[in-house]
This record gives structure tokens, C-alpha cells and sequence, in this order.
């Protein structure tokens, strides 16, 4: 699946469906789980009985065209906001059709054991017949049939389909790139790989249900906000029962139409009907900035997070660390200890290695290096180099290494050398000293190049009050000046597995939201434990098992864009609320005096829109409540846009356009409807 | 300045600079911190404790306060019940006056237990001595128990987790003797000076100038007027209440009984500033408070010291404003003030006839019961306002992009379900049963003649008013409506318990339920709830969601008489 930035949000060909369906849910079974909605569909069934009423000879309850139009104003607000849902649900289902097709039924080659042994008896079977556990082979060419996880061989596989992104990846047995996910394609080599999920149960297919809204399941802030907007429907149902012996009282008859009308009016139907679009559409965010999440909680979790655990290597620096300076020691002519540099790494395959030539800018063509042996990096030496036929044994490696080679040799390590291999840690920086048939030449200077743009993003996060906090397994020293550098607020220095794990739960009993990141299988327990797990799409299955969300660019700074959709799906719900509600305003002072003008004259005073006729003014406020609803569904399925501007600063944004606005724009809205619909009432 | 208003003004700055230190007083009663009034009633605590086989270091949790409370409210029912029905026949009943009936000491009881004080009797004949004095009892004990709920839900909102939020007998035994008690004291003594009888004689008789002789009521009523304003209780000692020249004889004791009516609600939310040391959340809690009320008492007392429009279209001069209904000693402005200060908060004594304001200060005075929170009676007040708060936070909190936590707990549906259901049961009780008495009045008018005074609006806002003072426990009546029958004795009384207990259940199991949550520190992302942001929006909250509710019945009653009358 190609990454999504196509912010079309309504495609001709989703609109077909999505009207299709907003009939379909018209049916009370679906719409009883929207309270507020429900309501208004008991309404317009009411005023279609009205309709016929007076089809039928009543005279007490206003002309049939009358409440024939507010029928179908009502009916038009129930299919407005399914319309939402549906729409929301149809981007959703086409996202997710584009990741269904990579795992269409493909051919796989399953491996068959007769009896205890596998013999590599293959058979051709369909994917949809793979059940875990199996086994089955993949050569260069063959689409992978089903996720798993390598067993035997290794094989370079084009992950193109599932993450946009064109370079081959290597994956191998045994260790933390040993999985594999439907879709993808072997380019070359043969690999074994054991089935580690059961047909419709892989992530993506939870994430596809999620879309649907077949498995959504309601978030625990959603549970509140349908509690607290049920609760305000409640409220307006005593509000208009009341009226009618109110009136009975004041011998004003009240025609069914306008306690229909005032209630529809003054129930939050523009946050009802949108609710559960706001909801979708935060999942299909995820999905299109290529997140699969396991639930609708673990985005809305993702928006209250206060820390952030990221791995320095690639997360925070690039990958690599490059070579930035030669420190040539006393004595030592600069451009001899460069090219002893240079001849050192020839051999030298590591990144780091090739910085060092980069950063020498010699052409390494000019060196004879015939009958020259490379000495390779082991474990054991920790250093490498070259020996030359005339003599010449050139080492490069760490400081202790590298001294061990000198001081066995009885020459002495150069005191200016050890200074300059302090200072070079201390900056942040890894040393490497070179040295020349045991005698020290100098010190490389290798540095952490941090990824541009990383500041601002972690000073946008701190704004948004998420601690950052860089994991990685350098020394205190260096991890310190990497941490300020990059601008993160606390660093694990040496971290081994068990740290992060310890880390997550300190600042869990602090109160804190965790999140992380990981890929290995050692990550696993942290992602289970911190509160949003994201796991890399090329990490193991026991990473991604443990983990709620997976992140199929392998982007380690995804996390971040995470947080904001987070934060967007809750802002978005609280924004439309308010407005929903600060709407009120306008609609009571539109519908209450239009009830009463007729028995108490001096009621025209609240009047203060100065509406046409006690008809237009109730007709142009269920118009305004209906239309408010398709207005908005762009920004529903959008989001509110996040600013990390401090929660107090956004809440007087929200509050000054959402809820200002709220009270402000139904009262233009409605005196406008009601000059047009004046023309008839 | 105009004299009057100049008199209004004092009350209310004096009203807040007595509340600042109360605050600080209350914060430390409540936090076990030393005070100097230890020395005189700590042996009565200890007295009290030992009495009653209490252990006042033994902590609580949210249910076990409720039960407590529960069980001081049904012990004292059952004594109650006891009393007036018997009182006839006890000693210090010098008036010779008769037993209550079973229904009217029942409704009497609640009215009292709820802290209401609606009065179906008239203090000169309907109790005796030992029955005033057993009244008077309840306002200490009515006011005590919202005092102490108040201290729980303040312990349960400090920056913790935990199920122990004190011990509720202590609570509430403090809150007898160290706040309402020394303050009623000072009180009781300041009117005794200005002429407010204090003794168990029986009624005192003279011969007026017309050689008629007159008798005169009195009795211990220094020592009960004095509870019932600080404690919003509001049943007076005499019929007549605070309009009552015995009650409150002239305008400097008007000014100490109105300061005592808002005195100790006040206080209260200063006290919170200092028990959670959170005194800008207290500025912003009191500034809300404060703006609603002065958006209620500002066109108050302008509409009464204008004038009824009504008097002036006959052509009568109302240089001194609408006097009907008023006493000339505290004039237009005073009794505006005080009527607006009393429904606020859910005293509900009286310095004048409500029933007599003109159209829009009636209004205000309901909303200001509607609303129930704008200080709100004595520790009540605060717990509606927390209702609110919740609301407000809920959403804000979403408007911000989180979870909404108020004061480091997160607000979950559990919390947000009780939170609705309180903020509902106000408008349903008030709306329910004026519009069950309204039709029982539109479809048989003849029978139901005997309940208004007046027809059409102004009668519809009478029947509004009961339900609303009964549902806000305020007690103060529109007069004018004939409220002594069964069906208005058994409605409000219903409504009263109701509207006591439920609204005191909710906050307290809200509170319970978060001290237990695990606290979240604050962050940049978390909402702060002491900003004037924030405080715009629970303003916000309460005039959309409480207010407004009731504006289509308030077109119908005070603002149809309002334009009709112009």
C-alpha cells in the first residue's frame, strides 16, 4: 500500500456506497446504539403519524405541507448523520481494501511431513488453507502467502506493497528480522516460513474490521461522551414534556410539530450524528499514516501520552556514525596519519569505515595494495587494519584495544592522545585510535549525526507535554551529549533490555502514559508493558504480538505522529460537543418565542432574530440543525487540527472558535434561512 | 452614592473580606491543624466523641461517610417525629401550644433534615419552646452534615491516592462546634443587643395607644435566627421571618444576617484553596461563583429600586422603588439583595415578600435556586458546583486532546454517568412537578382554585417557585400560594428528599471513586482548571446546562408577566 496522501474526501465512487448506506441505517436495530440519533428517528416517526393525522382531516396541527416539510427535514438529519458514518466507514473500507489486495489468495507451496519428519514434499494450496503453524516455502519471484516467521535461509524481499517503500530489505532466520508479512514479494534466495497467525486473525485483518466499524468497539471517552450526551437529551425530553401542560396552563395549544422541532433542535444531534464518523476516521488517520493499531483505545491512549521511550540508533541520530575529524598525535605529520587512515579501512565495509575515506578524500585507487593483507575485526583484537608487504602493520581500533598493542610492544601511549580520546567521548563522539607498527599516529574522531529536524520535533512534543526519553547503549558521557544535542529530556545510558522495562514501569507508578518502540524479540515484555507499543513491521511476531500498534514504514519516529492523532480524535470530539451545545442558545430564543407569540403577544420582546412568522422561525431551526451537520463532516473526518500551544492556549482557541462561534453562527444561520423560507411562511 | 446602594455594596465587601480568614479558619479545622478555639471545645469534642463511641482517628472511605451521614439523618428523624408530635405535653411550652399531626411533623422533619426549612406552621403558634429548640437542633445538625460532606469531597480531592478521606463524626462534630457554633454565638449576641428576644417566658402583652391589649410572641429566637442564617438554613423563629421586626429589628442587624447568609458558603471555597493549597482553583471557583450572582443581584435590585411599572402607569411616584411587600426599615435595594443572596445560596429566610418583586427579580431569585451553586447552600453549594466542574472538565479536557483529569484523576464514564445524573435530577424534579400541577390546575381549574392566588403567569410562577425552592432545599416561599394541602405537603416534600440526599450521594461517591484513581501528574497537555479559561467555561456549562433548561418555563411565568406587563 502506497502511503495516502490523497485528501480527497469525498471520491465519487465512495459516495455511491456511502448513500446506499445511509438508508441501510436507518433501521432502529443500528441506530438504538446512537441514543441521541434514536431519538430523532422516534420523532420523525411521530411526524409521519402526524402527517397522516392530518391527511385524514385534523385541523389542530397545522397545514400538511407544513409538517410534510419538517418530516422530511428530520428524516434528511437522521440520513445526514449516517451519511457521516457512512462515508467515514466507506474511506475506511477502500483503505482497506487497497491492503486486502496484497493478500489476495496466492499460491503457496506448503510443506508436507510425513509422519515426525518434514520432507520437503511440497504441494500447491491456496493461502486461505494456511493454518498456523504450518510450513511453507518462498523462492525468488513468489509472493509471500501469509505472515510468519522465517525458520530456515535468508532472502532479500520487496516490502514495496505494504510500505511504499522501494528498497529490498534482508530477512533472515533466528534473530529480530526473522519476520515475514503476506503481500510481500521474495527477490531472491529461498527461505522456510513457519505460519504464525490464523487465517483472519493477522493485523491487518483486525485493522480492517476496525475500519469497517464491524469490531468497533466504543473507546472508554467515547462511552462518557455518549453517557454525558444522553444525559443532555435527557434533559431536553423533561424540557419539551413539560411544555405541553406548561401550555396547557397558559392556554397555549402547541402543535406536535414544535415540540417535535424544539427538541430535535436542542438535543446535540450535530456531535450525535457525527460521533461515530469522528471515530473512524481517527482509525483511518492511523491507517493512512501506515499505523496498524489493534483497538480504537490505543489511539486514543497514543493522544495522553507523557513519555516517550526511543531508541537512539536511527530513531533520534542516523543510522550510522560518521567520521568527522583526524586528531593526529605530536609529532605525527597530518597527512601521513590520514593516509594511514585510509589505508586502514580500506577493507573496511562498516559504514564507519567508508566515512573514514569519505572524510580522507583520497582517491584509494592510487594505493598499491598488492600482496597487502587486511586484518579483519574480531571480537577478540577489536581492532583492524592492514598489513603492507614493506612493513607496514597499520591497527585501528578502541582506545583500551589499541593501548593494549602499544604498551605490549614497550612504547608509550602519548599523553596529548589519551586527552584528545577524553575529550572526543566527552563531545559525544567515538574515538578511534590508529596506530603504525605499535606506535600511536593518532585518533579518528567518529560523531553521531543527529537526523535534521529531530529538535523541533521533540520541542513540539514537550509543548504537547511528552517527556522524550533517548535509549541507547552508549556510555553515560556520550549519551548526555547526544541528549542535549537532540534536545530530548532524559537518556538511559547502557541500556540493556531490562532497563527499558524498568524505566516504563517507574514512570507508570509515577502515573505516566508510556510509550515505545521496538522490533526485537527483547523488546517484547517493554511493549507489552508500556502503555502504546509500537512494533516495527519488520520485527519479530513475539514484537509485534506484544506491542498494540504496528507501524508498517518501520519509522521509528512515527510515534510522534501518533500522539497527534491521537490528540486530534479527542479535540475533535470535545470541539464538536461544544458547538453542538453552545448552539442551543440560538435555537431556544429561535423556537421558545414562536411557541408562546400567539397566546402572550408580549413574547415577541425574545423574538430578538426577528423571525418572519412562528412557522419560519421553527422551520429555520431544524434546517439550520439539519445542514450543520453534512457542513461539519469535512472537519469530522479531518480532525480539529492540533496546536501545541499549551493546554490553556488551546482551550481558549477551541473555546473562542467552537464554542464562541457555537453560540454565534446559528443566529446568523437561522435569521438567513428564515429570510429565504420566509417567502413561503 | 445612593445611600442604598452604598449599603449593598458594604454588605457584600464585608461578606467577603470576613469569608478570606473563615476560609483559612475552616481549611485548618478540617486538616486537624491547631486552633485557638481548641482550648474551650476540645473537651466538648472528646465529650461528644465519647458519647457516642467514636473514634475520630479512625479513616473512612467514600461508603462508609455515606452510611454515617445516613445514620446521623435517620436517628435524628426518628427524634424529631417524637418531639413534635408530643411537645404538647412537655415542659417549656408556656404558649400552651398544641402537638404537630403526624403528616405536618413529618413534612416539618424533612423540611428541617434537608436543611429547607420550608415552614407549613407558623412559629408564634405551631411549636412550642422545647419544639423551636429541637428545630434549631436540625439547623445545626442540616448544616453540619453538608459541611462535612464538603470536607470529604475537599480530602478526596488532594493531589493522592487513597480510600481514606477522614472520619465523618469528626468532620461533622467540627463543623458543629468550631464553625457554626462560635459563630452563631457572635451572632445571637449581636442581635440580643439590637432587640431580638431571647428567653423561655410566654407571650408578653401591652396596652397599645387604641387601649386594645396586644400580645406579643417571643422565646429563645436570638439563638435560632442566628443558625438559620449561617447554617442557609432560613426557618425563622416567627412567621413573618426576617421581615419580622423581633427577628431582625433594624437595618445594621439586616446587615449581619445577610453577611451570615453567604458567610460561610463562601468561606468554603476558600477553604479548599487552603486544604489543597490550590488558592488561585479557589479565586477561580469564587470568581465564578461571584459573576453569576452579580449577574443575578445587579438587575435585581435595579428593577426593584425602579419602581413596579405597573404602580407607574397609574401615576404614582415610587421615588423609594417597588415597596410592596417590603419592609420600610430596609428598603428597595436591601431586600433585593437579600432575596437574591438567600436563593443563591439555599437559605431561603426572608426580608421581604418575594411574591411581591416585580417580574424579573422573581426570575432571577428561581434562577438563582435553578442554578443552586452561585455559592449554593453550606457545603451543597460547593458539591453542585463540582457537579459542574466534572462536566466542564469532561469536555474541556477532550477540547485539549486527552483524557480529561481533573486535579491529576481521570474522568471516566463511571464518574461522568453520576455527574448526569445530578445535573439532570434538579431540572426533572422542578420541571416535573410544576408541570404535573400545572395540568391538574388547566384541566380542572375549579377544584385546584384554592392553590393560586393569582391567575395566569404570575400564578404559574408561584406553583415554579415551590418546586424549585423545594428541589434547591431553600425553603423561601412565592407567598400567594395556598401550599398548606396534601398535595403540595406530599409533592415538596417528596421533591425535598429527594433533591437533599441524591445531589450530597453523587459528588461524594464521584469524589471517592477518583481518590482512589491514580494520580497523574500535571503536564504542558494537561488542562489547568485554575485559569480564567476555565473558569469561563463552567460558567458556560451551568448557564447552558442549568439555566437554560428552564428558559422555555421561565417565558411562561416571570418574563411573559415581564413583557406583558409593559
Amino acid at each position: 500500500m502506497k502511503r495516502n496522501t490523497d485528501n480527497k474526501l469525498f471520491e465519487t465512487s465512495l459516495m455511491k456506497d456511502a448513500l446506499k448506506q445511509s438508508f441501510v441505517k436507518l433501521n432502529p436495530k443500528i441506530l438504538i446504539h446512537n441514543p441521541v440519533m434514536f431519538t430523532v428517528e422516534i420523532g420523525t416517526i411521530v411526524m409521519l403519524f402526524v402527517c397522516a393525522w392530518i391527511f385524514a382531516g385534523e385541523k389542530s396541527q397545522g397545514s400538511l405541507a407544513y409538517n410534510l416539510i419538517i418530516f422530511f427535514i428530520l428524516l434528511l438529519t437522521l440520513l445526514f448523520a449516517n451519511f457521516a458514518e457512512a462515508i467515514a466507514e466507506a474511506r475506511g473500507k477502500a483503505q482497506a481494501d487497497s491492503l486486502r489486495k496484497t493478500r489476495e489468495d496466492t499460491p503457496a507451496k506448503k510443506v508436507f511431513s510425513i509422519g515426525e519428519i518434514h520432507v520437503d514434499e511440497l504441494k500447491i494450496v491456496p493461502s486461505s488453507q494456511l493454518k498456523k503453524g504450518d510450513l511453507f516455502i518462498c523462492e525468488t519471484g513468489d509472493t509471500i502467502p501469509m505472515d510468519g516467521e522465517i525458520v530456515e535461509g535468508i532472502a532479500t524481499i520487496d516490502e514495496s506493497a505494504i510500505t511504499g517503500e522501494s528498497a529490498p530489505v534482508i530477512r533472515e532466520s533466528g534473530g529480530d528480522k526473522s519476520s515475514v508479512t503476506g503481500g510481500t514479494k521474495v527477490l531472491s534466495d529461498k527461505i522456510k516460513v513457519r505460519v504464525t497467525t490464523e487465517p483472519g486473525e493477522s493485523f491487518l485483518d483486525k485493522m480492517i474490521a476496525l475500519v469497517e466499524g464491524a469490531s468497533r468497539q466504543k473507546t472508554p471517552n467515547e462511552i462518557a461522551l455518549t453517557i454525558l450526551l444522553a444525559g443532555f437529551t435527557l434533559i431536553f425530553i423533561i424540557v419539551c414534556v413539560t411544555l405541553k401542560p406548561f401550555g396547557d396552563y397558559a392556554n397555549t395549544p402547541i402543535t406536535i410539530a414544535a415540540f417535535i422541532s424544539l427538541f430535535v433542535c436542542l438535543i446535540p444531534t450535530t456531535i450525535g450524528g457525527l460521533l461515530s464518523a469522528i471515530g473512524i476516521a481517527g482509525m483511518d488517520r492511523a491507517l493512512r499514516a501506515n499505523v496498524i493499531t489493534k483497538s480504537g483505545k490505543a489511539v486514543e491512549t497514543a493522544g495522553d501520552l507523557d513519555t516517550l521511550l526511543l531508541d537512539k540508533t536511527g530513531t533520534i541520530t542516523i543510522g550510522n556514525r560518521k567520521a568527522t575529524n583526524f586528531w593526529p598525535a605530536n609529532n605525527i605529520d597530518k597527512n601521513i596519519f590520514i593516509e594511514a587512515c585510509a589505508l586502514s579501512s580500506l577493507a573496511d565495509e562498516t559504514p564507519e569505515g567508508k566515512s573514514i575515506i569519505e572524510l580522507a578524500g583520497i582517491n584509494t585507487n592510487t594505493f598499491s595494495t598488492n600482496g597487502a593483507k587486511f586484518i579483519e575485526f574480531t571480537a577478540e583484537t577489536r581492532s583492524s587494519g592492514i598489513d603492507l608487504p614493506s612493513e607496514l602493520r597499520i591497527r585501528k581500533g578502541a582506545f583500551d584495544s589499541i593501548k593494549n598493542l602499544v604498551t605490549k610492544a614497550g612504547n608509550i601511549f602519548p599523553e596529548e592522545t589519551i586527552q584528545q580520546v577524553k575529550n572526543i567521548s566527552n563531545n559525544g563522539g567515538t574515538p578511534l585510535v590508529v596506530s603504525q607498527n605499535e606506535q600511536v599516529l593518532g585518533v579518528i574522531e567518529l560523531q553521531d549525526i543527529i537526523k535534521p529536524g529531530i529538535f523541533e520535533r521533540f520541542d513540539r512534543l514537550r509543548k504537547m507535554g511528552v517527556k522524550t526519553v533517548m535509549v541507547t547503549g552508549d556510555n553515560p558521557l556520550t549519551a548526555k551529549f547526544i541528549a542535549e544535542k537532540a534536545g530530548v529530556d532524559d537518556f538511559i545510558a547502557e541500556a540493556k533490555p531490562e532497563d527499558k522495562m524498568n524505566y516504563i514501569k517507574k514512570e507508570q507508578q509515577g502515573g505516566k502514559l508510556v510509550a515505545m518502540m521496538g522490533d526485537g524479540t527483547n523488546d517484547a515484555p517493554a511493549l507489552a508493558q508500556a502503555d502504546v507499543g509500537v512494533a516495527m513491521n519488520s520485527g519479530t511476531q513475539a514484537a509485534k504480538e506484544a506491542g498494540n500498534m504496528v507501524d508498517l514504514d518501520n519509522d521509528p519516529t512515527k510515534l510522534i505522529e501518533i500522539v497527534e492523532i491521537g490528540k486530534q480524535l479527542l479535540m475533535t470530539r470535545g470541539t464538536l460537543t461544544t458547538f453542538s451545545i453552545a448552539n442551543d442558545v440560538a435555537k431556544y430564543f429561535a423556537i421558545v418565542p414562536a411557541l408562546f407569540i400567539a397566546s402572550i403577544p408580549g413574547l415577541q420582546s425574545l423574538n430578538i432574530m426577528n423571525l418572519h412568522s412562528p412557522e419560519s422561525a421553527i422551520l429555520s431551526a431544524v434546517i439550520f440543525n439539519a445542514i450543520v451537520i453534512p457542513l461539519l463532516i469535512p472537519l469530522a473526518l479531518r480532525g480539529v487540527a492540533y496546536k501545541p500551544i499549551g493546554a490553556s492556549a488551546l482551550l481558549r482557541r477551541n473555546l473562542l472558535i467552537y464554542g464562541l462561534g457555537g453560540i454565534i453562527v446559528p443566529f446568523i444561520g437561522i435569521k438567513l434561512i428564515d429570510l429565504l423560507v420566509s417567502i413561503w411562511f | 452614592m445612593n445611600t442604598e446602594i452604598s449599603g449593598i455594596i458594604f454588605m457584600y465587601v464585608a461578606m467577603v473580606l470576613l469569608a478570606i480568614p473563615l476560609g483559612s479558619y475552616i481549611g485548618k479545622v478540617f486538616e486537624g491543624q491547631r486552633t485557638w478555639l481548641d482550648v474551650i471545645f476540645n473537651p466538648l469534642d472528646k465529650l461528644f466523641f465519647k458519647l457516642g463511641g467514636i473514634k475520630p482517628e479512625k479513616e473512612m472511605n467514600w461508603k462508609q461517610h455515606l452510611f454515617a451521614l445516613l445514620t446521623i439523618n435517620v436517628v435524628w428523624f426518628i427524634f424529631s417525629m417524637i418531639v413534635l408530635m408530643t411537645m404538647g405535653s412537655l415542659p417549656l411550652n408556656p404558649d400552651g401550644n398544641p402537638s404537630m399531626s403526624a403528616d405536618l411533623a413529618f413534612n416539618t422533619t424533612i423540611s428541617f433534615i434537608s436543611n429547607t426549612n420550608l415552614q407549613h406552621y407558623s412559629g408564634e403558634s405551631g411549636v412550642s419552646y422545647l419544639g423551636q429548640l429541637i428545630l434549631m437542633l436540625f439547623q445545626f445538625i442540616s448544616a453540619g452534615v453538608g459541611i462535612a460532606a464538603c470536607a470529604v469531597v475537599f480530602n478526596a480531592m488532594k493531589e493522592r491516592t487513597t480510600e481514606k478521606l477522614g472520619n465523618f463524626y469528626n468532620y461533622f462534630i467540627k463543623s458543629c462546634t468550631r464553625i457554626l457554633l462560635p459563630l452563631s454565638i457572635v451572632v445571637a449576641v449581636i442581635l440580643l443587643f439590637n432587640g431580638t428576644p431571647m428567653t423561655f417566658k410566654g407571650k408578653d402583652k401591652f396596652i397599645s395607644l387604641q387601649g386594645d391589649t396586644v400580645n406579643v410572641s417571643r422565646g429563645p429566637a436570638a439563638a435560632m435566627v442566628a443558625i438559620k442564617q449561617l447554617g442557609t438554613n432560613g426557618g425563622g423563629f416567627f412567621g413573618a421571618n426576617s421581615a419580622h421586626p423581633l427577628e431582625n429589628p433594624n437595618y445594621f442587624t439586616n446587615i449581619v444576617e445577610n453577611v451570615c447568609i453567604v458567610l460561610i458558603p463562601i468561606a468554603l471555597v476558600f477553604a479548599l484553596g487552603f486544604i489543597l493549597k490550590r488558592k488561585k482553583l479557589a479565586w477561580v471557583i469564587f470568581g465564578v461563583m461571584t459573576i453569576g450572582f452579580l449577574s443575578f443581584v445587579v438587575p435585581s435590585v435595579y428593577y426593584e429600586m425602579k419602581g413596579n411599572t405597573s404602580i407607574a402607569k397609574l401615576g404614582i411616584a415610587q421615588n423609594n422603588g417597588s415597596m410592596e411587600g417590603k419592609e420600610t426599615r430596609f428598603g428597595a435595594a436591601a431586600s433585593a439583595y437579600w432575596g437574591i443572596t438567600t436563593t443563591v445560596t439555599s437559605n431561603g429566610s426572608v426580608n421581604a415578600a418575594h411574591d411581591s418583586f416585580t417580574p424579573l427579580t422573581g426570575m432571577f431569585a428561581m434562577l438563582g435556586m435553578m442554578v443552586n451553586s452561585f455559592y449554593g447552600g453550606v457545603g451543597v453549594g460547593f458539591l453542585n458546583f463540582y457537579i459542574y466542574m466534572i462536566i466542564a472538565v469532561f469536555i474541556s479536557g477532550l477540547m485539549v486532546g486527552r483524557t480529561p483529569e481533573f486535579l491529576g484523576k481521570k474522568i471516566e464514564a463511571k464518574e461522568m454517568k453520576i455527574a448526569t445524573i445530578i445535573a439532570l435530577l434538579h431540572t426533572f424534579l422542578i420541571l416535573s412537578f410544576t408541570a404535573l400541577s400545572s395540568h391538574l390546575y388547566a384541566h380542572d381549574p375549579k377544584t385546584y382554585a384554592s392553590w393560586l392566588n393569582n391567575p395566569g403567569n404570575h400564578g404559574f410562577s408561584e406553583m415554579l417557585y415551590e418546586y424549585t425552592s423545594s428541589s434547591a432545599n431553600n425553603g423561601s416561599g412565592f407567598e400567594g400560594l395556598g401550599d398548606g394541602v396534601p398535595f403540595w405537603n406530599i409533592t415538596c416534600g417528596i421533591v425535598m428528599i429527594l433533591a437533599r440526599y441524591l445531589p450530597i450521594i453523587g459528588p461524594l461517591a464521584i469524589a471517592g471513586i477518583l481518590a482512589k484513581k491514580k494520580f497523574v501528574p500535571e503536564s504542558a497537555g494537561t488542562l489547568k482548571t485554575d485559569t480564567v479559561t476555565f473558569g469561563i467555561m463552567i460558567f458556560a456549562v451551568i448557564m447552558i446546562v442549568a439555566a437554560l433548561s428552564f428558559f422555555p418555563a421561565l417565558a411562561l411565568g416571570p418574563i411573559a408577566e415581564f413583557f406583558s406587563q409593559k
